[in-house]
């Protein structure tokens, strides 16, 4: 919990110019450090989204200075940013971005196979993780044929799979109901309790956030607060929080 | 992403959308089926026509004749040359094309050119029949390529040009019609030939078969060794004034049968300078081979116009696709995946729905085209034996799926760099 995996200096982010022009982000600073979970909250159009997608380097910033993992987000081009994108980020996403004509193992490979790992290390490697989510059984179904909650589950097993550093997740239980919601709330925590993987949420769901080691809120593209565990009382973080239903 | 990967994923991908794959495979099919049999029946009849020029022409023989000066529409008449010899209706050309009478004297000077080994003037005999056994008597023509001809068997061993006996080949047509029972049987058997000379009489010749010629693309005449024309030649113009029967329509000159293509035209050079035309067996019939490839040219361009309209289709079909797995490849870009990885994805697509319009389009034009080609040459076709109308080589068809593969590769590059260049956060947004 003490080496800094993010660090943003002043970033700004701006669509358009002129009278066009939309600030999305206004000199935002950050350090997210190594096994922390923190939730990014915000609502609709408080530029939380962009902030994450700059974060994990999905996009560029207009001005600001951004270092992962002690490198220059600047200086990162070609292969050692498709390297650094694969190695070391896992995206959860709200709407899943499951192929669904496609197997579950099948969608949970692919970013081994983007790894350029063979075949039966990344199939070992999958079912493994698919394990972890437990959803072994499933394996072989086509992605279209599952629950939400079960599809939400593969995606995160998509994005365990490559053993990253951080997971980045986008409204994670946007589009699950509440029990689902709950599951995919406490693995995403158990993962980064037991495996210390950095866990950067976005999310306007006050109860998720609150269960985050820290909150972070933005309001027109401007950092309007934080808060960190010791100081804000978590409902969350139960022994047992890990449990999956 | 491995390539092994690359390729069985685009395989897969597309098979996503099977209406869309068969439909843009269908227009490759057409396409690659019209440029195969095209091919196809470029290299049939061109194979024939090598056929016919290795059987009716030997290497080291040309056709050697004096062309009347060429005079222009606008030149007027020519002056009078009484030296010249009178001129002769040649089929050579277009109709009305006369050449000059060859006399000794011109055939001792293409004797004498340099590279010519030596020349006979080319007899035209005319008989008036041929019979066996007194089972008819039938008109024949004798083949103006008599000499230095390796025929074309389809029984007996040929003749001898040296040999004093007078012998005769005939072309296969003649079997059933001279009444022999098999083309073997005729074989050695002593047919007799008509002739008759300048004041209406006429001369019976007995000659023996010593082989049944396949028909040939040039007629269907009797072959005969220099003993029979001679002898028959000389039956013919009995009575004729001696200046006529020394005209010759032209003369067939031997070379050295090793001679090079640039050999040759220096013959032919030489002859030029002294007033002959020389053409070679091989001229004469590489004319149809360039008539043949030049409709096949034609033929190919508008297979290739098919395969590019095919093209389009391709770009649309990709252009669909790239547009339908958008969150797809910008999913995969997050992930890590290069540009270059996502293009060769698509492109890769696009070669092997390529790949298949042309195994489809190949094979089905095999098949079809064997089964139209062997019915053809049984029936409407078997006049010419051994033409194959389609014969399938391995090369053009690897042509074939080279340049179709070529083609769909070149149509995806545009799709393919689009999907390349978009951005992973384009494709992920959803709000």
């Amino acid at each position: 919990m003490s080496s800094s995996v993010l660090t943003a200096r002043n970033l700004s982010k701006h669509y358009g110019t002129g009278d066009a022009r939309f600030d999305a982000l206004r000199g935002i600073d950050l350090d997210i450090r190594e096994g922390e979970s923190v939730a990014i909250v915000g609502k609709s159009g408080s530029g939380k989204s962009t902030l994450m997608h700059i974060l994990a380097l999905l996009d560029s910033p207009s001005s600001g200075e951004l270092e992962i993992v002690g490198q220059n987000a600047k200086a990162l081009k070609g292969r050692a940013l498709n390297t650094l994108r694969n190695a070391t980020f896992g995206f959860v996403f709200q709407q899943f971005f499951l192929n669904s004509h496609a197997t579950v193992l099948e969608n949970v490979i692919l970013p081994l196979k983007i790894a350029r790992l063979g075949s039966r290390e990344r199939k070992a490697k999958a079912l493994e993780t698919l394990a972890l989510v437990e959803l072994t059984e499933k394996a072989s179904s086509k992605a279209m044929d599952l629950s939400g909650g079960q599809k939400q589950r593969v995606v995160i097993a998509r994005a365990l799979v490559g053993d990253p550093r951080i997971i980045f997740a986008d409204e994670p239980t946007g589009n699950l109901d509440s029990a689902t919601g709950a599951v995919i709330e406490n693995l995403l925590f158990s993962l980064n309790r037991d495996r210390g993987i950095t866990l950067v949420i976005v999310t306007h769901d006050d109860d998720l956030a609150a269960r985050a080691d820290r909150r972070i809120y933005l309001k027109d593209g401007r950092l309007v607060g934080e808060g960190d565990l010791k100081s804000q009382a978590s409902p969350a973080t139960t022994p047992n929080g890990a449990t999956l239903a | 992403m491995r390539t092994t990967d690359i390729v069985t994923t685009a395989i897969g991908n597309s098979f996503r959308s099977r209406l869309r794959t068969t439909l843009t495979v269908l227009a490759i099919f057409i396409g690659a089926f019209t440029l195969t049999t095209t091919n196809a029946l470029g290299t049939g009849v061109n194979e024939y026509i090598d056929t016919q020029i290795t059987s009716i022409g030997a290497p080291d023989v040309m056709n050697v004749s004096k062309p009347t000066l060429a005079s222009g529409a606008d030149d007027g008449p020519a002056p009078y040359d009484p030296d010249a010899g009178s001129e002769i209706d040649t089929n050579a050309g277009p109709p009305g094309t006369t050449v000059l009478a060859l006399s000794d004297a011109d055939i001792d000077e293409i004797r004498g050119v340099d590279g010519i080994t030596d020349a006979q003037p080319l007899v035209s005999v005319r008989p008036d029949f041929v019979e066996w056994q007194d089972n008819g008597r039938f008109q024949l023509s004798i083949s103006p390529f008599s000499a230095g001809v390796t025929l074309d068997l389809a029984a007996g061993s040929g003749f001898d040009q040296s040999s004093a006996k007078f012998e005769i080949v005939l072309p296969t047509s003649y079997v059933d019609t001279l009444g022999f029972a098999t083309e073997t049987a005729a074989v050695g058997e002593s047919v007799q030939i008509g002739v008759t000379d300048a004041v209406g009489e006429q001369h019976l010749i007995d000659a023996t078969v010593v082989g049944i010629q396949n028909p040939t693309l040039v007629g269907t005449g009797a072959s005969t060794n220099t003993a029979l024309t001679t002898a028959l030649f000389d039956a013919q113009r009995t009575g004729l004034p001696e200046q006529s029967t020394t005209d010759y329509t032209s003369a067939t000159a031997r070379f050295d049968a090793d001679a090079s293509d640039e050999e040759i035209q220096a013959i032919k050079d030489r002859l030029s300078d002294a007033g002959f035309a020389g053409t070679t067996v091989a001229d004469q019939i590489g004319t149809f081979q360039s008539v043949v490839d030049g409709i096949i040219l034609v033929l190919n361009a508008f297979a290739v116009i098919a395969l590019i309209a095919a093209g389009f289709g391709i770009i649309n079909t990709l252009l669909m696709s790239v547009q339908e797995r958008t969150r797809e490849i910008g999913l995969m870009k997050a992930m890590g995946m290069s540009g270059a990885r996502i293009f060769a994805l698509f492109s890769t697509e696009a070669v092997f729905i390529g790949f298949l319009g042309s195994a489809i389009g190949a094979g089905v034009a095999i098949a079809v085209g064997s089964v139209v080609s062997s019915v053809l040459a049984e029936g409407f076709l078997s006049g010419l034996a051994g033409l194959q109308i389609l014969t399938f080589a391995p090369a053009s068809i690897a042509s074939v799926f080279a340049l179709v593969m070529g083609i769909a590769f070149l149509a995806s590059t545009l799709p393919a760099s689009r999907a390349a260049r978009q951005s992973p956060i384009d494709s992920l947004r959803y709000e």
